[in-house]
């Protein structure tokens, strides 16, 4: 084709342009990335030794750590995933199966609407609700609030999850004769295992970063806590509250613990890739 | 549709062939024929010289056919057609192999006097000659009431064989100089005999074509 | 015109089938409708037992929804309909007393993509005799997955890796394990739903040659798009268009002088 030739020509040319502005766009994020995270772990890795991943706070100029805090964290997580998961995995597999009505489309929008409210939001709403009733901030009120805001997250991706197992995979099961419970329970939920365990990974990953909900609700702590309707310390506030002091110690401690939260989010998600690589 | 397209041409090459094949073998009983009238020695000869071309024909043919079936998988009125055109192929072949054998007893009678009373043996020939064209026409179009009354015109045929039969043995026993040459047209009248019944075969193929119906050995 | 022999013997044969077996399946006056739209037209049919049925017909012809109404698999898709009867040894499973777990037991299904489950082998196979709870004892368990493992013709295969996922095993073998675990429940009816379209012309053959060894024990009903198949492996064939039973007929016949215009030009390849 005689009028192909200059076309082509631009064609490669906005090909080639294209393709350096896309990875130069990829470099400067992932440039950002590292520098965080290298600054974080630059900063923060002078401060941390042993004494300082079990022991409490202390005034300023005699050490401390952040044992309670990590503890504390751990302990919130927990209760968060006792609450929110078995709601939000039975949430999604009631959507996915039964969902097809209005009451189904109904609690899907309430769900994303959730998904997108502020922490802080949640953080008062758990604090009307039960720090105010208890007149006390407590561990209970903490994980309440991580719960809410793993709920619509987890619901979500299991439905997606449930949705995505092959239709032919059902039938499969229902021309045996299997009763629709039973094909939920027995194949499809197992077939979407990998998949919601990704969410609810992914789920914990995120409120395990969370600080405003957990002002509202565990508060803080200095002391090792084992009580639930005690206030409860958290990495998270723990960060806040030296970040925001006027003493260097206490920034440099900030920063040791951001690296720690860092490496706990790092954890969960190996754990998540270990649970998502293909089994059956 | 391409593919149906392809197959109908190769439907069609198939039947062109085969009428090519019918015409050479007509062309073959139509001149074994006359070389038996005329006594003409050439004639027969070039009758036989023509063999090889319908020989090359019925393997071509074969070839096709196999194709077909192998490579176009035909169902129904197509398979049908393929299978009659296959097995009409080697009927058309002996039909010209009879006509060559008469050839071959022409050249021997032309070697000695004639003998006066085949006059019946000629009608024979073009009897079964007419019946073979009539044959082709109803397979070429798929005619199977055609092709029925072709077989009914068999009957006739053999009244005449046997009527031959009785006159050649009579001549034969009544004059004892005569007998090589009688067997002779006694063969010859044996060749034409069979032609005709081969003929009744491509005919019961045509119907097969036609009606799927198998009247073989149903009389 | 003549009678010819092998029309007669074949009118002989069929009407003596007729009569040896009285039809395992019945349809009658069948409407079928997704929402407003209507799949089938007044379908009337009789499905011999121990016959392999195939349905043939272009695509959107109705062939599928005619299989899956024999199990009630329509019954999973919203908004359909049923209208007309189809009788399984002369019971109405459309009647309202129709235990669907039952009637699913007793017609079996392969699907057109093999689906095994995600679990082992084993349990693959086990599954529809765990969930009816039909057999006893571990052993007893275990003896009729190698019964059905063996009448799929995949025991020697599998024997030494009943443990191992099913989604390790190649197409044809999947496809042959979701065959297992359709006969081991032991149904009378077999519905396979174009079985071998996914698969190479080997795992085809072994489908195909299966498929006639089970005839002898299941009615097949086998829905294929492959002409050729259908010639293959079954006893009748029955032509549906637009919704429409065309014609159902012996498949030899069928496939050499069918009844209907419109048959002929689908199996010659003239449609449309």
């Amino acid at each position: 084709m005689m009028r192909g030739t200059r076309p082509k020509n631009i064609r490669r040319w906005t090909s080639a342009v294209m393709t350096t502005a896309t990875a130069v766009c990829a470099l400067v994020a992932v440039t950002v990335l590292v520098i965080i995270l290298g600054y974080i772990a630059w900063q923060g890795i002078s401060s941390i030794n042993l004494q300082f991943l079990i022991d409490t706070p202390k005034p300023v100029g005699e050490g401390g750590g952040i044992g309670n805090a990590i503890l504390g964290t751990l302990i919130l997580l927990g209760l968060g995933s006792v609450m929110g998961l078995p709601l939000g995995i039975a949430g999604g597999i009631y959507l996915s199966e039964f969902g097809d009505n209005w009451f189904g489309r109904t609690v899907r929008f309430v769900t994303d609407t959730l998904t997108g409210v502020p922490s802080i939001v949640i953080g008062i709403f758990v604090y009307t609700l039960i720090v105010l009733r208890m007149k006390q901030f407590s561990t209970i009120a903490g994980g309440v609030a991580l719960a809410l805001i793993m709920i619509p997250i987890v619901m979500r991706t299991t439905e997606e999850m449930i949705r995505l197992v092959p239709t032919s995979l059902r039938e499969g099961a229902l021309a045996l004769g299997a009763p629709q419970w039973r094909v939920t329970m027995g194949v499809v939920l197992p077939a979407a295992s990998s998949g919601i365990a990704t969410g609810c990974m992914l789920a914990i990953a995120r409120v395990s970063g969370e600080t405003a909900p957990l002002l509202f609700t565990a508060f803080g702590s200095r002391f090792f806590n084992w009580h639930l309707d005690e206030p409860m310390a958290s990495l998270t506030v723990q960060i806040y509250n030296y970040a925001i002091s006027p003493y260097d110690e206490w920034h440099a401690q900030a920063w040791a613990a951001t690296l720690v939260l860092m490496t706990l989010i790092l954890a969960i998600n190996i754990t998540v890739r270990f649970f998502t690589r293909k089994r059956f | 549709m391409e593919q149906h397209r392809l197959l109908d041409r190769e439907l069609n090459n198939l039947r062109d062939r085969l009428l090519l094949l019918g015409g050479a073998t007509e062309t073959a009983l139509e001149r074994t024929i006359l070389a038996l009238v005329e006594r003409n020695s050439t004639t027969a000869r070039e009758v036989l010289d023509g063999d090889s071309q319908i020989d090359r024909l019925e393997v071509e043919i074969d070839r096709l056919c196999i194709d077909v079936i192998a490579l176009r998988q035909p169902a129904a009125r197509d398979l049908r057609f393929v299978i009659s055109v296959a097995k009409i192929t080697p009927i058309l072949e002996r039909i010209a192999d009879h006509a060559c054998n008469i050839a071959r007893a022409t050249l021997d009678l032309n070697d000695e006097p004639e003998l006066k009373t085949y006059v019946d043996l000629p009608d024979m020939g073009k009897h079964a000659l007419s019946m073979l064209h009539a044959a082709l026409d109803a397979f070429t179009s798929g005619d199977a009431a055609r092709a029925r009354q072709v077989i009914d015109r068999d009957d006739e045929i053999d009244e005449t064989y046997n009527r031959l039969f009785h006159d050649l043995i009579n001549m034969m026993v009544n004059e004892p100089g005569t007998v090589a040459r009688a067997t002779r047209l006694l063969l010859i009248a044996k060749h034409i005999e069979r032609i005709a019944d081969y003929v009744t075969d491509i005919c019961e193929l045509t119907v097969y074509m036609a009606e799927a119906a198998f009247i073989k050995h149903s009389k | 015109m003549e009678m010819s022999i092998a029309v007669e013997r074949r009118r002989e044969a069929e009407e003596s089938l007729a009569e040896a077996s009285a039809s395992k399946i019945k349809i009658r006056a069948l409407n079928f409708f997704y929402g407003r739209t209507q799949a089938l037209y007044n379908i009337v049919m009789d499905i011999p037992e121990r016959v392999v049925m195939a349905f043939i017909g272009p695509s959107g012809c109705g062939k599928s929804t005619l299989l899956r109404t024999l199990n009630r698999m329509n019954d999973t898709i919203h908004g359909t309909r049923v209208e007309g009867r189809v009788e399984i040894d002369g019971r109405d499973i459309y009647a309202p007393d129709t235990d669907v777990v039952e009637l699913r037991r007793k017609v079996g299904m392969v699907f057109q993509k093999s689906n095994p489950f995600p679990k082992s082998i084993f349990d693959n196979v086990a599954y529809g005799l765990r969930i009816n709870r039909l057999t006893e004892s571990k052993a007893e368990l275990q003896e009729r997955v190698e019964e059905a493992l063996t009448d799929a013709a995949l025991w020697p295969e599998v024997k030494d890796r009943l443990k191992s996922s099913a989604l390790g095993l190649s197409g044809g073998q999947q496809q042959r394990l979701c065959i297992a675990r359709a006969l081991a429940v032991k149904p009378e009816v077999l519905l396979m739903d174009e079985p071998a379209s996914a698969l190479d012309p080997i795992a085809t053959q072994k489908i195909e040659e299966l498929v006639v060894e089970l005839k002898k024990q299941y009615t097949i009903v086998i829905v294929t798009h492959n002409m050729q198949q259908a010639a293959r492996v079954s006893d009748r064939t029955a032509f549906f268009w637009l919704g429409k039973l065309i014609e159902v007929n012996t498949t030899e016949r069928m496939f050499t002088n069918p009844d209907e215009k419109l048959t002929e030009d689908y199996i010659t390849g003239r449609f449309g």
